[in-house]
């Protein structure tokens, strides 16, 4: 044993003691959705801010619903969400302060270019839903509680469509894998605009509805209450929305572009 | 076919160019794991170990729980510890939630039972004979511990390898845990993930290519490591032949 154990454990420790290094700068834990994540957005927004304020933002992408989980948890510091309905629930049961509008962008219907179920010829979102449930044509759902998913789920409720299987499916996925799943079904899927860009290349979805004021997405940034949970960084968090709300912050989320696209909007 | 293809070209290009974001994913897996194994090595070697040589009551039982955890799920076990460690579980105030030791945490808990099973299963098999011989020559039951230790080095490596296997390669503890921060959480496993989501399919198997050959540089390490020992005790045993000759 000796000899060449002794090395290799003494490799080991090493090992151990490198990982155990280092990590010493201010963290500021950001819980989001998955389409500012995965659009790019953040990769273009956070170094300018994580330079100015000396911290490094810790991203934690999921959905809308599990990013305000953690924030009642004190497991995030700030969250930048996508639905007002959890947004203002969040805020009244005292589990975040400061909600700001940062920005939107819209949900769009993307379906196979055949079509089958007509909804090119539709007037609005509820109609396209009722033409889907109607034919039948599969229907991909993102099943996991994320704003998509909930705003999905109020256009079915204002249709009066109570969706079903096995046409309908809740996949519990996030928006890429959902897409990528309505096109191996040739069906149909509700998706933000920003992801659908970013996945325009590798999917033969194409845009089948758009532009009805019920797809409107906008985003907010909630603070997490310090009061309910002492150890946020709280001062960090309120930097963050500061930011984001600013000239500068405004200015960086206007111009990202993925293929040419805007991908988010400002309000005027 | 075409994911294929495109998966092992870039494989290649992103292992030939030395691309640095891909080090640092794939260095910090290779330290999580190698931690997390060290770690289930200093619990499940023992308590194997204990398992496999001693009698006493209540050990059959206790092998089929050991037996029985080796079938735990990496995202029970993520579920379990982030209920501990988020800030509103027992050990909240710590915060290590979304950190490389909430990672290493889970990590271990699902090595250990490996480590632990594995070694009982080499202790058992070992040569009774031995044990008997080496008491009736006046060993102390920490010699003897030891000499049957040594005799099972082979398959106890064979566990630590066996165990880095199943921490490096799961996904669910580590992207509940960690949370896939880039630069700071973001494992292989977590980023194949993450770029299947995104539908970087070539992407995400390109890094899974980077996996597996982590793992047959560990397995060809070790197995020098055996080698060299195994060589070492051959040459040792017939040097004095060699001298009469």
């Amino acid at each position: 044993m000796s000899g060449r154990l002794r090395k290799l454990v003494l490799v080991m420790m090493v090992v151990l003691m490198a990982a155990s290094g280092a990590l010493a700068a201010e963290r500021l834990i950001l819980a989001t959705t998955t389409s500012t994540e995965n659009s790019g957005l953040l990769a273009h927004l956070l170094p300018p801010f994580e330079e100015k304020y000396n911290v490094r933002v810790d991203v934690i992408a999921v959905g809308t619903g599990k990013a305000l989980e953690l924030g009642r948890n004190g497991d995030a510091d700030v969250v930048l969400v996508h639905d007002r309905v959890s947004e203002d629930a969040f805020v009244e049961g005292g589990y975040g302060v400061n909600r700001r509008d940062v920005m939107y962008n819209d949900y769009i219907i993307l379906g196979p270019d055949s079509d089958p179920a007509g909804v090119r010829n539709a007037k609005s979102a509820v109609e396209a839903f009722s033409l889907i449930a109607k034919a039948k044509t599969p229907f991909v759902s993102r099943g996991d509680d994320s704003g998509t998913h909930k705003k999905e789920l109020a256009i079915w409720a204002e249709a009066n469509i109570e969706p079903a299987a096995p046409w309908y499916m809740p996949v519990g996925q996030g928006m890429g894998p959902c897409i990528n799943i309505a096109g191996e079904q040739n069906g149909y899927v509700l998706s933000d605009r920003g992801t659908y860009i970013s996945y325009k290349t590798k999917t033969d979805l194409v845009i089948v509805f758009e532009g009805d004021p019920i797809l409107f997405n906008p985003y907010g940034v909630i603070a997490v209450n310090p009061e309910l949970h002492p150890h946020v960084n709280y001062e960090q968090a309120m930097n963050f929305i500061e930011f984001l709300t600013s000239d500068e912050g405004r200015a960086l989320i206007e111009s990202y572009k993925m293929e040419g696209d805007q991908l988010f909007y400002l309000y005027r | 076919m075409h994911y294929i293809v495109g998966a092992l070209r870039r494989a290649v290009d992103l292992i030939l160019s030395l691309d640095p974001a891909v080090m640092e994913i794939a260095w910090l897996s290779i330290k999580l794991s190698a931690i997390s194994i060290i770690i289930a090595a200093a619990i499940g070697i023992p308590i194997g170990f204990i398992l496999g040589v001693y009698d006493f009551p209540g050990r059959s039982f206790l092998t089929s729980i050991v037996n029985t955890l080796l079938s735990l799920p990496t995202v029970v076990v993520g579920l379990a510890v982030y209920s501990f460690i988020s800030r509103r579980g027992p050990l909240g105030r710590f915060g290590l939630l979304f950190t490389p030791w909430a990672i290493i945490i889970g990590q271990t808990i699902l090595a250990t039972p490996i480590v632990t099973a594995l070694t009982m299963n080499a202790t058992r098999s070992l040569d009774r004979d031995l044990q008997l011989t080496a008491l009736s020559l006046g060993a102390s039951r920490v010699q003897m511990a030891w000499l049957l230790l040594l005799q099972a080095r082979f398959a106890v490596f064979g566990a630590l390898v066996a165990g880095f296997g199943r921490v490096i390669a799961e996904v669910g503890a580590a992207m509940m845990l960690g949370g896939n921060i880039e630069g700071y959480t973001r494992t292989l496993t977590t980023a194949i993930a993450l770029e299947t989501s995104k539908g970087e399919f070539a992407f995400a198997l390109a890094l899974g290519i980077i996996l597996l050959l982590i793992s047959f540089v560990v397995n060809i390490l070790v197995h020098y490591f055996q080698q060299v020992k195994h060589r070492g005790a051959y040459h040792g045993n017939n040097s004095p032949r060699r001298g009469f000759a």
